[in-house]
């Protein structure tokens, strides 16, 4: 017993010892956050850097810093310059919520990310005790601005994207009265929240429009061979097969599809648009197939012709959605810092709920009382490697 | 496109029926074997390793990562062709499979197999991040010019090029690998290491450097596995060895840890089994599937399908 | 007669110095001096505490490497959330419940398992843990990968610490008990055990159960701390952190593990803005370590205030 009281107390004042190291190592950067250097607005940047969506996180980034960057340019807002500060939550829930707090600890005004659903979760609680506005770049899931026990509204979170009930449901409504489908295979990622939701609402529009589901399979994150289940789909000759999941899966898997003889329209959400679909899939397999998105970087729009080549200029790659997605974020930022007159988190909260008509990259949006923006979907057809526009469908 | 439909349709609609579920049947299976055949390659590694050393070498996953890496810089830097690309991940692979086990795993010779396998899985996730670190987390496409698809109509099954070349390569590796074991002196060092390791050294081999030697052949399978990954997937990314090498190693165990040929037809048995559990039961399930395969043979008979009980030494 | 009273002094002393940590933090908290970003870490902290002090009693005191120790977590964590978010029961319950559903799940894979020797077990410890997530990934009840958003902050800073302090003491006191040499001796010769007339297996098992058991405990708080849980916050590199933590801390050391799992925590957090660099420095912590010194940083031994006065070339 004895020794055990030893090591107890030996281990009690070393946890205060250490603590005392975190608390003054952190004390130091909150004492830099406290100092308002002459007027700058500091937004913090919690994004995925590493970890399994790394690359949207990255993207994301890069087209929040170039919207940063212009905005600093031209003068900033309210003539004061936006500080953004990056931080990674590591592709992690319970780090997005821990870097939130770093962030709301630094005195951030605002928070741009995270992008998946579930690590803008983590990170609401952080978000709404302190009344600090959160804006979604990319999270799609319904209950990411909404309590799903209470139906009540979450104060401080916002989003730039439309949700996944609207893409399933425009790809249904496509797939039955433009490409004139009776009946669909849904092959979907089974492993994300997004793949589900899509085709939960692909399915539920367009049994309602008298086709029928013949078969219903699932993948998971990180597969790379397909054939198993395609060669089960190719023997039910479905007129249109919905994919929704992400493009690391997407491309290989239509790929694979054509390969093994599938002539199928197939089509998607969002997650299908990235450069990679045409370098990995390769331009004839691509044919017939259209996918639900926020944008179209072949769009010929001048705003958006503006900021492809500004993004190409400098990152030298083509921006995806979730950089678009990221530098909408920030300009609807601005813009609510600019409508309320003040960089105070409370004023900007309530500019954000009252944006009307706002001209982003990724189209003209409202943000209605749940928090989410009513825009334009576009659906996009891959034609010989390239993404043409097939429709724009507003809500 | 309608005629094309039509013409690729005529199997299922002129032989409905069983013909059509028997030729699903013969799809998987070749779909199957290709996957098998990398599996089996990772999987030869694992199992000369730790014949060798008992060493489950958790980066051997990790390693075919770099051999599919080094085979991507081969062809869009180089622009040299896929064989010279394999041979150039193959040698690469193969130092860097020596490097490790002479700075990671040779000091711990002496010391108990836990803490060799936390090595292990430490260099493992050196290798990942390292890749993370100099590379981007951003996955990579293997162009397409490397290897233009071929496809071959039989009946209605389909079978690619790409198919051709992973099975006749994994074969063509296998057999040479064998030639190497059974003919050649290096390989009767190598068994002799394996069996017992001190009566080796009575016999003047040098146990370094067949070590050594194991862990080339070894990495240079995984690397070629690498680069028929990157061909017939055409992503890579610093990620991908982690899923690969633990099915490997389950493949591996499956056949029998430590035995050369039981790794081959492990590779390939999970490679079917894993296509047939897509195909004809869930994908969800098919990480589960391969996991409890390994728990049943553990459990059953842990010496795999083609190994030997051998009570243990006291 | 001297020496007991001399004894209950100091265990006073202790519970005293125990308690006066509690109150300066639950202060600290209530006067607001302990903002949001400290209380996480501090809870990380905690939890990081509890798992790796947990998984030590498994991988360093019997000396059988567990890696599934994450799967443990997510059994404790979803049976608390299904309890407390579901049926609406109290946090204490959904504690109980969170830690007997571990334990059951410890005890159900431990004892097949458990037969395997050193890597084999590590390999299928590793596979049940994979296993549990993907079967967590297909029960809808608890919404499949999207995992459960939204549970209630029950994790407070008593709940948190008290159950930490027991966990340090059932595994401090279990090890200094008859059946903790039982368990040592496992570690250092199974053989040599068995030929003494102890039933390795059993006790073998006891060591996991009760890994198993505050594993799930760990989950419970997480679970009702951070707000969201998923199945793919429990995956093997989860178990991979905590094997860091025990690895650095020393095989068999629970103070050791104690220290280590503080210093991780503070490293992670300190390291947010690089994270490539944090998994490589993690690497080379288990690489180095095993290399230099494979008992970990403490070894077997323990910090106590006899490392004290050593250090301090205090009284002999």
């Amino acid at each position: 017993m004895r020794k055990g009281v030893l090591k107890r107390l030996s281990v009690l004042v070393l946890m205060v010892f250490v603590l005392g190291i975190a608390v003054g190592c952190g004390g130091g950067a909150q004492n830099a956050g406290d100092e308002d250097k002459g007027g700058e607005i500091k937004v913090g940047l919690n994004v995925e850097l590493s970890g399994g969506v790394a690359s949207y996180g990255t993207n994301c980034r890069d087209g929040a810093m170039l919207a940063i960057e212009e905005i600093n340019a031209a003068g900033g807002v309210l003539g004061k310059q936006l500080n953004p500060i990056v931080r990674d939550c590591k592709s992690l829930a319970d780090e997005a919520m821990s870097v939130s707090a770093a962030l709301v600890d630094e005195g951030i005004v605002a928070q741009i990310g995270p992008l998946v659903s579930g690590n803008v979760q983590g990170s609401t609680p952080v978000m709404m005790d302190n009344g600090i506005p959160l804006i979604a770049p990319a999270a799609t899931a319904p209950n990411v601005t909404v309590d799903e026990k209470t139906g009540e509204t979450l104060n401080s979170i916002f989003r730039v994207c439309f949700i996944d009930p609207f893409q399933g449901t425009l790809m249904a409504e496509f797939a039955a009265d433009n490409l004139g489908a009776k009946t669909a295979a849904i092959y979907k990622d089974a492993s994300t929240d997004y793949g589900k939701g899509l085709a939960e609402y692909f399915k539920k529009t367009f049994e309602a429009k008298g086709g029928t589901i013949v078969a219903e399979e699932g993948f998971v994150k990180d597969d790379r061979d397909f054939k198993a289940a395609l060669t089960r789909i190719r023997g039910k000759n479905p007129d249109f097969i919905y994919v929704p999941g992400y493009y690391q899966e997407v491309a290989p898997l239509v790929k694979q599809a054509r390969e093994l003889g599938i002539t199928a329209p197939m089509g998607g959400g969002d997650g299908w648009d990235s450069p990679d679909m045409v370098s990995v899939a390769t331009a004839p397999n691509l044919n017939n197939t259209y996918f639900t998105n926020h944008y179209s970087s072949q769009d010929k729009d001048p705003k958006i012709v503006a900021f492809v080549e500004a993004y190409k200029a400098k990152y030298n790659k083509e921006p995806d959605a979730f950089a678009a997605l990221g530098y909408d974020a920030v300009q609807l930022l601005a813009q609510a810092i600019k409508d309320a007159n003040s960089a105070e988190p409370a004023a900007i909260t309530e500019a954000l709920a009252k944006i009307k008509d706002f001209e982003g990259i990724t189209g003209k949006m409202t943000i209605d009382e749940q928090h989410n923006p009513v825009k334009a979907g576009v659906i996009i057809e891959f034609k010989d490697g390239n993404q043409v526009m097939n429709t724009r469908i507003q809500p | 496109m309608a005629t094309g439909e039509a013409l690729l349709q005529l199997p299922f609609t002129v032989n409905k029926g069983e013909v059509a579920i028997m030729l699903e049947f013969v799809q998987q299976l070749v779909n199957g074997l290709s996957l098998g055949a990398i599996y089996a390659l990772i999987a030869l590694g694992y199992t000369m390793v730790y014949g060798i050393i008992m060493l489950i070498n958790f980066a051997h996953g990790d390693i075919m990562m770099v051999g599919a890496f080094v085979g991507f810089y081969s062809i869009t830097l180089l622009g040299t062709n896929i064989v010279m690309a394999m041979i150039f991940a193959m040698i690469a692979c193969a130092v860097l499979g020596v490097v490790i086990e002479k700075v990671a795993y040779r000091p711990l010779r002496g010391s108990t197999r836990i803490a060799a396998l936390i090595t292990a899985i430490g260099m493992s996730l050196f290798l990942e991040y390292m890749t993370i670190f100099l590379l981007g987390p951003q996955q990579k496409v293997f162009p397409h010019s490397a290897f233009p698809l071929k496809e071959y109509n039989a009946m209605g099954l389909l079978i690619t090029n790409k198919d051709i070349f992973i099975i006749v390569s994994a074969v063509v590796l296998m057999i040479i690998l064998q030639y190497i074991i059974k003919m050649t002196k290096t390989g009767k060092a190598m068994r002799a290491v394996s069996v017992d390791r001190e009566a080796a050294v009575l016999m003047g081999i040098s146990v370094d450097k067949t070590i050594s030697i194991t862990f080339a052949i070894g990495s240079a399978l995984a690397a070629a596995a690498g680069v028929m990954v990157g061909v017939y997937y055409n992503t890579i990314n610093p990620l991908m060895g982690i899923i690969p090498g633990l099915k490997a190693f389950v493949a591996a165990v499956l056949g029998g840890i430590g035995i050369v040929p039981g790794a081959m037809v492990g590779g390939f048995v999970m490679g079917i089994l894993e296509t047939f559990v897509s195909g004809y039961g869930s994908s969800l399930y098919r990480d589960a599937v391969a996991f409890g395969v390994l728990i049943l043979i553990l459990l059953i008979k842990p010496t795999g399908l083609f190994g030997k009980d051998t009570g243990e030494k006291v | 007669m001297q020496e007991s009273k001399h004894k209950w002094i100091r265990f006073c002393g202790e519970v005293l110095i125990l308690v006066a940590l509690f109150t300066a933090v639950q202060y600290a908290i209530t006067a607001g001096l302990l903002n949001m970003y400290y209380q996480i870490n501090l809870t990380s902290m905690c939890i990081n505490i509890i798992l790796a002090v947990s998984l030590n009693l498994i991988n360093g005191f019997t000396g059988q490497l567990s890696l599934g120790h994450a799967g443990f977590m997510a059994v404790g964590a979803y049976s608390a959330v299904i309890m407390t978010q579901f049926l609406g029961q109290p946090f204490a319950i959904g504690i109980i419940a969170a830690c007997v559903a571990a334990a059951i799940a410890g005890f159900i894979i431990g004892v097949p398992t458990l037969r395997l020797k050193g890597d084999y077990l590590a390999i299928a410890t590793l596979a049940f843990g994979e296993i549990i997530r993907v079967v967590l990934m297909n029960i809808d009840y608890v919404n499949g990968p999207a995992g459960v958003v939204g549970i209630s902050k029950l994790t407070t800073w008593p709940v948190l610490y008290w159950s930490m302090i027991i966990t340090i003491l059932v595994v401090v006191n279990l090890i200094n008990s008859s059946y903790g040499r039982a368990i040592v001796s496992v570690r250092e010769d199974e053989v040599a055990a068995e030929l003494m007339g102890i039933n390795t297996t059993r006790y073998k098992v006891i060591a996991f159960v009760i890994g198993a058991m505050f594993a799930g405990l760990a989950g419970a708080l997480y679970a009702h701390f951070f707000y969201i849980i998923k199945p793919e916050t429990f995956n093997f590199l989860k178990s991979f952190d905590i094997l860091v933590m025990v690895v650095l801390g020393g095989l068999g050391s629970t103070t050791g593990a104690i220290i280590a799992a503080i210093f991780i925590t503070a490293l992670t957090a300190a390291l947010q803005s690089f994270p490539a660099i944090r998994m490589i420095l993690y690497a080379l912590i288990l690489i180095i370590v095993m290399i230099y010194r494979p008992q970990g940083l403490m070894g077997n031994k323990e910090f106590s205030r006899e490392t004290f006065n050593r250090i301090w070339g205090g009284r002999k």
